[in-house]
């Protein structure tokens, strides 16, 4: 019996803090407008991070470098609508800057796409 | 690493695109975002695995075990200021709900095609040439799978004679890359510019 309880603990049975308990049962977070490919960087360093709470500490430590929203959600291991809510506090409060892509009414970009074709052959 | 110190200076000046890779269930989207991704393909949901079968389709789908269920994806830093993400979309009918989401934004698609099902492929097809986002079709040639000329691939899917259709490997780097260059090129001349050649 106690085999059993113990086996409730590995990374298989989940994160012990329900994903939604860290937002503080928050869902939603649209006044920013974040996507999956929004680019973001955290503004203070790693041992600043130290002083946020833990799941903010984690995305700031994680984004010395831009990273996109997906790339947070998928290291963090957090549905995508969480990790948009914990961005959003973190911008909120001036320790993330981010930048939306491209709208898509406009039209591609010759420079971007030829970067792109560019690094494809490099690659 | 300068530690204490944030950077005020820091900004961002990068900018983000993204690639969709499409298909139906099990024909290799992953595998072919991981062929050229600098990173290990990343997901934001866990996976389906064998315990699926009787509920996903997977006939003529004989080793695979697990499954996307929510988004896989890889990213390729082209520059300082570029970075591109290369998306799988979910390869199973419910998951349409993504598929608006992933589309925003995106410069074009790769619909990869299996021959031993084309039909899984067709709703790929149907999406991308009702949103208007420019798209190539990548015949993914698996082991063992019977191989149809790329015209009777092209009939069968009933695609429009200017969208370029090539036969792949997804497992391979230098076929992957292939299909990404055709693809860019596509988008280019559909916005009437001009592929520099290398």
């Amino acid at each position: 019996m106690s085999d059993q309880d113990e086996a409730w603990f590995d990374e298989a049975a989940g994160p012990l803090v329900r994903p939604y308990a860290v937002t503080g049962g928050r869902t939603r977070s649209d006044q920013f407008g974040l996507e999956l490919i929004t680019l973001v960087v955290a503004l203070p360093s790693v041992a600043e991070a130290a002083s946020l709470p833990p799941e903010y500490a984690k995305i700031v430590r994680l984004c010395q470098r831009p990273m996109s929203v997906a790339e947070v959600a998928a290291l963090i291991d957090l549905p995508l609508p969480v990790i948009k809510v914990l961005l959003s506090d973190l911008i909120e409060q001036n320790y993330v800057i981010f930048r939306r892509a491209a709208p898509m009414s406009e039209a591609p970009n010759q420079h971007v796409l030829q970067a792109v074709l560019d690094g494809i052959r490099k690659l | 690493m300068a530690s204490g110190n944030s950077d005020p200076r820091r900004r961002l000046t990068a900018t983000a695109v993204k690639l969709l890779i499409a298909g139906g269930f099990g024909v290799g989207k992953t595998t072919m975002v991981g062929s050229v991704s600098e990173v290990p393909p990343l997901r934001t949901e866990e996976v389906l695995t064998s315990a699926s079968e009787g509920v996903d389709d997977l006939a003529g789908v004989e080793r695979k075990t697990t499954t996307t269920v929510a988004l896989d994806f890889g990213r390729i830093t082209i520059n300082q200021e570029l970075i591109l993400y290369l998306f799988g979309t979910p390869g199973q009918d419910r998951f349409w709900f993504m598929w608006d989401e992933l589309a925003t934004g995106a410069l074009g698609a790769v619909v990869l095609a299996d021959t031993r099902r084309l039909e899984s492929c067709f709703p790929a097809v149907d999406f991308f040439e009702r949103r208007g986002l420019p798209f190539v079709v990548g015949v993914n040639c698996f082991d063992g799978a019977h191989r149809y000329g790329t015209e009777e691939v092209r009939a069968a899917l009933d695609v429009d004679p200017t969208v370029p259709l090539l036969l792949c490997d997804a497992r391979d780097r230098e076929s992957t890359k292939q299909v990404l260059v055709t693809l860019i090129q596509h988008v280019m001349r559909n916005a009437d510019l001009v592929p520099a050649s290398r």
